[in-house]
């Protein structure tokens, strides 16, 4: 099953006058929010973005943009006070431990 | 953050003869020599190489428990570096991974019968995902250990397989031009690595995915509940002053035991609103409808709210009714939208929109419930 969040919300953008073809946005999302039509990328389920950035961070030419961030209610809370993160501390259960290596 | 398995006896495997540039300190492995997943060491190029086992003990196991539950969760590492599974040559696969033990223990386990190589990242015993978002899992990390466990020397191959969930911090074509590796992303789960490495470093697209089942969800439960011990501590404390305060106030005996057991009973529908904010809202997730989890929250708070005010009937008055329908979405509503952190799908931009709306809802209904709560004990 794949989960989506709110709709229209995401800051992901693609300017496929940049796309080089290389496929690696697809490859690394683990969301399938992209889908290489021939020789150019292009966003197919937009509302499945999670705004994690590995996209962005993989594509040579400079195609895609994203705000990158994590959707944490709880680490923007702790911002919201500034209070110094603790995420990923003993508090939090951001972590798939299973799914990853 | 413990550093303590850092600054432990070292064993100093690697003697630096400052290679590419002198920069990299050599790896000290900490106390890897006397762990029990180490089975042994083999001769490289580069010196010795510890040798992992690629079945879990019970102490694994047991680390696994606590740090589900929180326990030591922080200093749950593994000393960064290379180590081989199994028999692995020069031309043999490297895979990269994290220093959390939970992730390295994961990896491990799937690797029975290969020959190959992994290199720990120091993530500050962080998993993958979660690392490449905070970017202790990044391009320049990979690059420095890289160089540090001296693998252009001894990888024939110069290419790294790097789990796909550290692409948010990972940049391959970075990576290549920094150090001249080249970068595969690896699948997401490392029970299909076999399968992705007899495919000639192909994965499928099912590979590629996270799952987000109910496994995976309920998993993450115990570090919610967990989460709840201190405001649950003081809620109890509250509600004990609460009804010691009346007791006094209405000019009767104290009585301990008839306190005490008075405090349980206020207290149920509240526990049971927590356990149905960090179990059963994300046990029954994609069930509920709505897609805010906050929302989610919010509906199964309402649900429980009404279902108790009708069991107990008669016996609750209106504000004793109000403080049920006001606290109890506010704890499950809370606990939903806190759980946004542990998902696989919510983004940062979904998440502030749903705060924008919920916070101010739930501080106002607290707010208000709390007094219903409170002149309930005295009206």
């Amino acid at each position: 099953m794949k989960f989506r969040y709110l709709k229209n919300v995401v800051t992901l953008e693609l300017d496929q006058s940049k796309c080089n073809g290389c496929g690696l946005c697809n490859e690394v999302c683990p969301q399938q929010v992209f889908a290489l039509n021939g020789k150019v990328s292009s966003i197919t389920d937009r509302d499945a973005c999670l705004e994690c950035g590995a996209c962005v961070r993989n594509c040579a030419p400079g195609a895609i943009s994203v705000r990158p961030g994590v959707g944490c209610a709880y680490a923007v809370l702790m911002d919201m006070f500034n209070i110094k993160s603790k995420c990923c501390g003993d508090a939090c259960g951001c972590s798939l431990d299973d799914i990853e290596y | 953050m413990s550093e303590e398995q850092f600054n432990l006896p070292m064993v100093d495997n690697h003697q630096s003869d400052s290679c590419c540039t002198g920069e990299e300190a050599a790896l000290s492995y900490g106390n890897a020599a006397e762990a029990n997943w180490v089975t042994g060491q083999i001769e490289t190029a580069v010196g010795p190489v510890y040798c992992i086992a690629t079945t879990l003990k019970r102490r694994d196991m047991l680390g696994s428990i606590k740090a589900r539950w929180g326990v030591g969760r922080m200093s749950y590492t593994v000393p960064p570096g290379l180590y081989a599974v199994g028999n692995p040559d020069q031309s043999s696969p490297v895979l990269v991974s994290a220093n959390y033990k939970l992730s390295f223990d994961s990896l491990r386990r799937e690797l029975s019968g290969l020959n190959l190589w992994i290199l720990v990242l120091d993530t500050k015993g962080i998993n993958v995902w979660c690392a490449a978002g905070k970017g202790t899992f990044s391009t320049e990390e990979v690059v420095r250990m890289v160089n540090a466990a001296r693998l252009p020397e001894m990888a024939s191959k110069k290419t790294l397989i790097i789990p796909q969930l550290s692409a948010p911090g990972v940049s391959a074509f970075e990576v290549k031009r920094r150090c001249g590796f080249k970068v595969i992303f690896g699948p997401v789960r490392a029970a299909d690595i076999p399968a992705f490495l007899k495919a000639g470093n192909r994965a499928d697209p099912a590979m590629r995915r996270t799952h987000f089942n109910l496994l995976d969800r309920l998993i993450l439960t115990p570090v919610e509940l967990t989460a709840l011990a201190k405001p649950l501590a003081a809620f109890i404390l509250f509600l004990f002053l609460l009804n010691l305060v009346s007791v006094l106030f209405a000019g009767n005996a104290i009585q301990t035991a008839s306190l005490v057991s008075q405090t349980l009973s206020d207290l149920a529908p509240f526990l049971a609103a927590m356990l149905i904010g960090a179990v059963f809202v994300p046990t029954l997730l994609p069930y509920i409808p709505g897609r805010a989890l906050s929302w989610k929250g919010l509906v199964l708070g309402l649900i429980w709210a009404a279902t108790y005010s009708r069991l107990l009937g008669s016996e609750a008055g209106l504000l004793q009714t109000a403080s049920y329908f006001l606290i109890i979405p506010v704890i499950t509503a809370f606990l939903g939208m806190n759980f946004t952190g542990a998902t696989t799908y919510t983004s940062l931009s979904g998440v502030v929109k749903e705060m924008k709306v919920a916070l101010p809802l739930i501080v106002a209904a607290a707010g208000l419930g709390l007094i219903a709560l409170v002149a309930a004990y005295f009206i």
